[in-house]
């Protein structure tokens, strides 16, 4: 991933930080100058909640390239506790104990190492609530 | 207002084509139809690609198409919407005749994954159909998006593998009966249910194949003499892009939207269809898109399976090319072939099992996590 296009979207990545629309209410966990729901402008950042539940998962066998040391993994499609949904990794869980429904938290976690332009990238990951 | 009309066709089998370029496919696939209309040009060329220039390190596609075609000085477009590359490249062409700008247009679907030869290399070129900063980063493969979706769906709906399964049976069935398709082979629930995951609940058996093809048709304003096949309808919509974004994961709004758009234009209703061609990309894929067309309720997919409706003697003959399954899923290709097979059906002169008869077939082309789908309804004379 490019230095540029990895910077834009730290306050995500480190903070798990959103966007909501002021004027119809609609939130993302995306960064946003402008509604994806709306098209209004009028938009401002927030911090999603740090819990939540799985929603659905999988448990990948055939990764990318760049993410083969890490087979297998879990990805989660998480509901954070203000009902916005969010996909991440899911670690510290043997992947036959992961089931919909189970309660998780965000950790921060290095995620990838880029080989060619050496960026280490960094972000969430969601682990069970003990 | 001007009618389009399909009036060639032509399509490559569904290979690793070792010895052939990426522009060589389509220039293939393209020669054919042209024979096929018994035409020597066209007034454009659309081409329908997703990866030429992740895959193939080409991109420019549609003028090297052109060039190996010997057609020197036609226009040409490269057309991209993922995996509906097909079809989004099949309704820019239609636009252009229906416009009256073009009377004769040729429109080539082409993918040769095969340059590509590591399992990972595809699988990242594939995932570019991801939200790269949201999906991807996260080490989501674009078969991982399918499979949260089919583990919400089974978890909802209480379906079982074997359920799944029968999806799979029924396309390579079809596809041992298509000489053009990539696996012509039958394979048993055993085998189904043996597969390696490639995400879990994904298996191998639930997954369209990696190959290398092209198909293509001649769009033309001038109804031929002979069985004139009509495009009368195309429907399209876009959905929210990513996954998580969607409120309802379980049902593919904009294949749903698309549908009526073209089911509309058309003037056709469900029951009117004598055949479809969905994009079963992956099995829970093929169930979804029958529920968008709107074929069966949301959660009764499945059902359509068991009762053996999708059969070529069911109710609603589906993928009776096989599907994308087993007649193959050249990623920009495949919604060209949807359309091409269905074109032979009402032809008379199908590639696989031939139906009594049929006057309405309906094509379904889904883009990426069906954020980008097409609709496209053909009628026979």
């Amino acid at each position: 991933m490019s230095a540029p296009k990895y910077w834009r979207i730290i306050p995500h990545y480190y903070r798990l930080e959103g966007t909501i629309c002021k004027n119809c209410g609609y939130k993302t966990p995306l960064i946003r100058k402008r509604c994806p729901n709306c098209g209004s402008d009028d938009v401002e950042r927030f911090r999603l909640p740090r819990e939540g539940e799985v929603y659905s998962y999988t448990v990948i066998y055939s990764p990318p390239e760049g993410f083969e040391r890490h087979n297998p993994y879990i990805i989660g499609l998480i509901k954070l506790k203000d009902g916005t949904k969010i996909l991440g990794q899911i670690v510290d869980v043997d992947p036959e104990e992961v089931r919909i429904g189970l309660r998780v938290r965000m950790t921060f976690r290095r995620i990838a190492v880029d080989g060619k332009s050496g960026i280490i990238q960094y972000g969430y990951k969601f682990k069970p609530v003990k | 207002m001007v009618s389009v009309y399909i009036t060639g066709v032509g399509m490559t089998k569904i290979d690793k084509h070792w010895d052939m370029t990426v522009s060589e496919l389509a220039s293939e696939a393209l020669r054919i139809a042209l024979n096929d209309a018994e035409i020597e040009n066209v007034d454009a060329v659309f081409v329908g690609n997703m990866l030429s220039g992740i895959v193939n390190s080409q991109e420019n596609l549609a003028s090297l198409v052109v060039s190996y075609a010997g057609l020197y000085g036609t226009p040409a477009f490269k057309v991209e919407a993922a995996c509906a590359s097909g079809a989004a490249a099949i309704a820019s062409a239609f636009i252009s005749v229906k416009s009256g700008m073009f009377k004769n247009v040729a429109v080539v679907g082409v993918e040769k994954m095969s340059d590509e030869t590591s399992v990972e290399g595809i699988t990242k070129a594939l995932a570019t159909a991801t939200d790269s900063e949201y999906e991807f980063y996260h080490g989501v493969s674009f078969t991982a998006l399918n499979a949260l979706i089919m583990q919400r769906y089974s978890y909802e709906f209480n379906v079982k593998p074997e359920d799944y399964g029968l999806w799979s049976i029924q396309m390579h069935k079809n596809a041992t009966m298509n000489p053009y398709a990539q696996l012509r082979f039958e394979i048993t629930m055993e085998k189904y249910l043996s597969s390696q995951w490639i995400s879990k609940p994904i298996r191998f058996m639930d997954c369209s194949p990696v190959g290398d093809g092209a198909a293509a048709l001649i769009l033309s304003s001038k109804k031929p003499e002979n069985r004139p096949i009509e495009i009368a309808g195309i429907g399209m919509a876009t959905d929210k892009f990513q996954s998580f974004l969607r409120e309802d994961l379980l049902t593919l709004a904009a294949a749903k939207m698309a549908a009526k758009r073209a089911y509309d234009m058309a003037n056709i209703r469900p029951e009117d269809i004598d055949m479809v061609e969905v994009h079963d990309a992956f099995t829970i894929m093929g169930v979804l898109s029958l529920e968008a067309l709107g074929l069966a309720e949301k959660g009764k997919g499945i059902e359509l399976l068991k009762n053996g409706d999708i059969k070529p003697d069911g109710t609603i003959p589906t993928n009776l090319s096989g599907g994308l399954k087993a007649r193959g899923h050249p990623v920009g290709a495949t919604g060209v072939y949807q359309v091409a097979e269905l074109a032979l059906q009402l032809r008379g002169t199908p590639v696989g099992v031939k139906l009594d008869n049929p006057n309405i077939g309906v094509a379904l082309n889904l883009g990426g996590l069906a954020s980008n789908c097409y609709v496209t309804v053909l009628k026979g004379g």
